[in-house]
């Protein structure tokens, strides 16, 4: 078995945290408050956008790429002031986060989404589907993410991607 | 006015510089282009040799929207072979990628050699002596339509024309310059992905020839206080107009000269990214190149965008959809700071790409104004209207109209 048997131990308030922790950071995505996608993150991180066929062969580069929270910023800045695209929203459908493992305060977390686009006309398509890779560090109860690598199941991005997922 | 036997649609001048907009929507016109240009005296990339290293490694793609096999055959051979069984038309390779001894159609077990070769026919004998192909039928005659396949600095190509030149001359001395120096290496594949887009496939191709729009509607640079890669630099056009680089390279003062060739450049441009290493590079041409984005006719594309290398294969997925298929290639002999450069740069281009990704928006904006006005046309007339290399200017339309000179010629309209 794959999965929950290492995580009997952790206790009921560190899991009930990095659910929500997790439902959070969709609910911020969703709301447009974009602004706080960074602070969802360690100083030091990795966020990254990648396919299922690349991320099976252990490869790096997907559609998006960010190594700090600096640059979270910068991909944010860029959505607002600079990157030309046509109005749109997302919701996340979040469903099955299971804690695969733990070393000390960082937690291995699986959960799998789904993020319907809508754009400005009506046009709603489901525009991801996948996983989310994540390692959770969690300190005096609050977690944030260490690294989160979004596994999507398609190897195609429908005309562009500027929203994070 | 001239009219294209098929389509009814006007090309209001002799030229290159008024495109009617039927050829963006027409169902007849993607037709015609199936056949005159994709099936015509062009060569089509079709991937690389690197992807299918060992004897019967497959992978599965399209010549314009014909599904092919890429196979290693031998040492040296690769085959690219119509993806289609004699027998009945199913499909003979479904997987994307795979490694066989040789190619069986699952629907009646039709097998072929590697090399596509008819080599047996389920039951071709009946059974109890009933039932079975007639005598006369020949299996020498029935193979996979095999196509005619050159490689090039790793990257495959392969047509379906008998009479187009070979391919080292297809590519002619400029363009084969560039890719020697960009790929002519050892490579390999860091990612791969799609950008599936609304619009039909020569709007793609044309924004890429454009080296017009690149500063105005990629705001990122300007955003950021970067400097912007079209400051100096020009157009090279191969002789015919078919392919296309737009380069520039740092001046020979600047900082982009000083820095040493293995260390990473922190930029002092870019000042107000709260992150600046999203864009640290280093020289790594000696000429000094850092862009060239090269388009071979009709729809491949080799990109070197400071240390961000790629690929890209506009496949046409009807009239009004395209599929722009991406490599992101680094260097085996990259050092860890480089490769990981590499990576950061990758935020550049692709579907999420900060300087890129309004590529792939606009041309679905283009074909829902335009739709309507089948016969009404584009202005493409920036720097003239003539075809010819452009060497000190990027403010310039000519390399579309080296694309639309090569379509006219191919379509015969």
């Amino acid at each position: 078995m794959d999965g929950s048997a290492t995580t009997s131990a952790i206790d009921k308030d560190t899991r009930r945290a990095i659910e929500d922790f997790i439902v959070d950071y969709a609910h911020m995505i969703d709301d447009d408050r974009l602004e706080e996608w960074p602070d969802y993150f360690t100083e030091k991180c990795t966020y990254r956008i990648i396919n299922r066929e690349n991320f099976v062969r252990e490869r790096v580069v997907g559609v998006m790429e960010c190594s700090s929270r600096g640059m979270l910023e910068d991909r944010i800045k860029a959505l607002r002031e600079a990157n030309v695209f046509e109005p749109h929203w997302y919701r996340h459908i979040l469903s099955g986060t299971r804690i695969k493992g733990r070393n000390g305060d960082l937690f291995q977390v699986e959960t799998s989404f789904t993020v319907i686009r809508t754009l400005q006309e009506g046009d709603m398509s489901v525009f991801s589907a996948g996983k989310y890779v994540d390692e959770i560090i969690v300190e005096g109860g609050k977690p944030l993410f260490q690294k989160r690598v979004v596994v999507c199941d398609s190897n195609r991005i429908h005309t562009l991607i500027v929203i994070p997922i | 006015m001239t009219q294209t036997e098929t389509a009814q649609i006007s090309w209001p001048d002799d030229g290159y510089s008024r495109i009617p907009y039927g050829v963006y929507t027409d169902p007849s016109v993607y037709d015609d282009e199936q056949q005159r240009i994709f099936r015509g005296e062009v060569w089509s990339f079709v991937g690389l040799a690197q992807e299918i290293p060992e004897m019967g490694d497959y992978r599965t793609t399209y010549i314009g929207d014909t599904p092919v096999i890429v196979v290693r055959d031998g040492d040296d051979g690769v085959q690219v072979m119509v993806n289609r069984c004699a027998h009945r038309g199913n499909l003979v390779c479904v997987a994307k990628e795979g490694r066989a001894d040789e190619l069986t159609c699952v629907y009646h077990n039709w097998r072929y050699d590697l090399q596509g070769n008819l080599k047996n026919v389920a039951f071709g004998k009946g059974v109890g002596k009933k039932g079975g192909m007639p005598d006369d039928f020949d299996p020498a005659n029935h193979g996979l339509q095999k196509l005619r396949t050159d490689i090039y600095v790793g990257l495959v190509f392969a047509t379906f024309s008998e009479t187009v030149v070979p391919l080292a001359d297809y590519l002619v001395d400029e363009m084969r310059e560039n890719m020697d120096r960009v790929l002519g290496r050892d490579m390999v594949v860091l990612g791969t992905y799609s950008q599936y887009m609304p619009n039909n496939w020569k709007l793609y191709m044309e924004n890429v020839r454009d080296s017009y729009h690149a500063s105005i509607l990629h705001m990122f640079q300007a955003t950021f206080r970067m400097n912007r890669l079209s400051m100096k630099g020009g157009i090279k056009l191969s002789d015919n107009g078919w392919h296309h680089i737009s380069h520039s390279a740092a001046d020979s003062d600047s900082e982009e000269q000083q820095y040493n060739s293995k260390t990473l450049l922190s930029v002092k441009d870019g000042y107000l990214l709260a992150d600046p290493s999203l864009v640290d590079r280093w020289r790594e041409f000696d000429c000094g190149t850092t862009l060239a984005i090269q388009s071979i006719y009709p729809n491949f594309v080799v990109q070197q965008i400071y240390n961000s290398i790629a690929l890209r294969l506009c496949l046409p997925r009807g009239p009004e959809e395209c599929e722009l298929m991406w490599w992101i290639l680094g260097s085996a002999d990259d050092s860890d700071e480089q490769h990981d450069a590499r990576v950061r740069q990758s935020n550049m281009v692709g579907p999420g790409g900060l300087i890129s990704m309004e590529d792939g928006v606009v041309g679905g904006w283009i074909q829902r104004g335009s739709k309507r006005d089948r016969n009404k046309t584009t202005i493409v007339e920036m720097g003239g209207t003539d075809v010819a290399s452009s060497e000190d200017s990027r403010t310039t339309e000519v390399s579309i109209r080296g694309f639309w000179k090569a379509y006219r010629e191919l379509m015969g309209v």
